[in-house]
């Protein structure tokens, strides 16, 4: 049987694996980006919090991801349900990027701009809202484009510990030694984070400040 | 405040000018004001200056003297370290920092335009932190447009669509945008080419005759400072060496002053004389 005639027989299920997938990557993104982003401009606007915030975020990545699922396990709600573990743990991984471009974009904006901005009475939130965020919103949403390209790599651990996604194929094929099911559920996985990546990509460009 | 003297001293010298009253009201005011970095390096010292109504105060030095100092601490983007700055006879550490700058008008080298507004929400961003309504603003922008010798038409591009020339002449149109009596400029026109800078000098002056703010300038040029300013404050090392008139600062024997207007001739096969009739001649000053 090959790949094709594999994915063509189960459809069905390759639909439900990759939609929990994106749902893995999707929800933990969004909340990297939630927690992300505040922490970035935290750490912009105020360099005693960069060490920290940046340090804590580095050293997260320094975790290996199958065993930040293994320590995730005993937590008490959490450990209940695979998929809680799983989006924690991918939320944590993708917030050093969003982090570190959110901080790099609002501090790479045009000195001359904020200063001008400050001269004429704009406030610390206006220019926040009105003038750092909308000029670093590319190196924001670069930082973001990173964030789930890794975590569609990573998420296909997941299945590991039983939270579903396309990981399932994976290591289903790695314990029948089927290269087959390995691919069926690589090659999705690989298609979801070259799209993403692409998509990403063009609405970065798009939002790159002229 | 009739018959007021106002003196303006460093280091033993005291320049003392029999001023009269209705323009003789400082608008800003430097009251002992120093400037001192947290590391401890002094910016700025014992700086004692009044800027009236309807003057253009040029404040002239090399980098590092300063200027910009003096500037920033008019609208509170640096607040002292001793001393206080009155604008409008009030103290400016005592007021809202917001409003005070709304009532200010700022322009910079290089305008300091927002890249990812158009010209029109450029010009419209005071007034409309200041709460004006929407058509009211766009018939000011179109104004202001007019005022600077810009187009109608440029209102709907970007920042990057416009030479330098037409970026610094929407950068004042900015600052004029709320009316503010006071304007504040650091070296508007230092970025610019020789040719466009002569020419946006000699348009902000007959701006200045027609709106009468009170503008403190920044620069490092002589030749802008005898142009545009009504009085000239030299700046050395933190320190306000002399305030004088521009014919006044021709004919200084400070010794600073001596060595700008020693480099401001330049060709000695030119007389001093000749340059400073040109000069005054070119600023319509009889």
């Amino acid at each position: 049987m090959n790949l094709f005639h594999f994915l063509s027989q189960n459809y069905d299920q390759v639909v439900e694996l990759t939609l929990e997938h994106l749902w893995l990557v999707g929800i933990s993104t969004l909340l990297a980006v939630l927690i992300g982003v505040p922490l970035g401009i935290l750490s912009a606007r105020h360099p005693l919090w960069n060490r920290p915030v940046l340090g804590s975020a580095n050293l997260i990545q320094t975790v290996p991801s199958l065993a930040l699922f293994g320590f995730l396990l005993p937590v008490p709600w959490l450990g209940e349900r695979a998929d809680r573990i799983a989006i924690l743990a991918l939320t944590l991984y993708a917030l050093l990027p969003v982090i570190r471009n959110t901080y790099t974009g609002i501090r790479g904006v045009d000195p001359a701009v904020v200063e001008a901005g400050r001269g004429m009475g704009l406030t610390d939130r206006q220019l926040l809202m009105q003038v750092e965020l909308p000029l670093a919103l590319n190196v924001i949403f670069s930082g973001i484009r990173v964030a789930v390209v890794v975590s569609v790599g990573l998420a296909t651990i997941a299945a590991a510990i039983g939270a579903g996604g396309l990981g399932e194929f994976i290591f289903r094929g790695l314990a029948m030694v089927n290269n087959q099911l390995i691919l069926a559920g690589a090659i999705p996985a690989a298609l979801l984070a070259l799209g993403a990546d692409f998509g990403l990509g063009w609405l970065e460009k798009s939002l790159r400040p002229r | 405040m009739h018959g007021q003297r106002l003196q303006i001293g460093y280091a033993g010298r005291t320049f003392e000018n029999v001023e009269n009253t209705s323009s003789n009201t400082p608008v800003i005011e430097f009251r002992d004001v120093a400037y001192v970095l947290p590391n401890g390096r002094e910016l700025l010292g014992g700086l004692n200056l009044r800027v009236r109504r309807g003057e253009t105060v040029v404040l002239l030095g090399r980098s590092g003297s300063g200027k910009t100092t003096s500037l920033k601490l008019i609208n509170r983007l640096l607040s002292p370290s001793a001393g206080q700055v009155f604008v409008n006879s009030v103290d400016n550490g005592a007021t809202d920092v917001i409003q005070l700058r709304r009532g200010i008008g700022y322009v910079i080298q290089e305008a300091g335009l927002f890249p990812h507004y158009s010209i029109e929400k450029n010009i419209g961003l005071v007034p409309k932190l200041k709460g004006w309504r929407e058509d009211r603003i766009k018939q000011r922008v179109q104004e202001m447009l007019q005022l600077v010798g810009l187009e109608s038409d440029i209102a709907s591009r970007f920042p990057h669509q416009l030479s330098g020339g037409q970026r610094q002449r929407v950068g004042v149109a900015r600052a004029l945008a709320a009316d503010p009596e006071i304007l504040l400029m650091d070296e508007p026109f230092g970025a610019l080419d020789a040719l466009t800078r002569d020419q946006l000098q000699r348009e902000f002056r007959a701006l200045q005759q027609r709106l009468n703010k009170t503008v403190v300038f920044v620069t490092h040029d002589l030749r802008e400072a005898l142009r545009l300013g009504s009085r000239i404050a030299l700046m050395e090392a933190g320190k306000l060496r002399l305030v004088v008139t521009p014919e006044e600062f021709m004919k200084s024997s400070d010794p600073l002053a001596s060595a700008y207007v020693q480099a401001f001739v330049g060709d000695e096969s030119i007389s001093v004389g000749s340059i400073k009739d040109a000069s005054i001649k070119d600023r319509g000053v009889q």
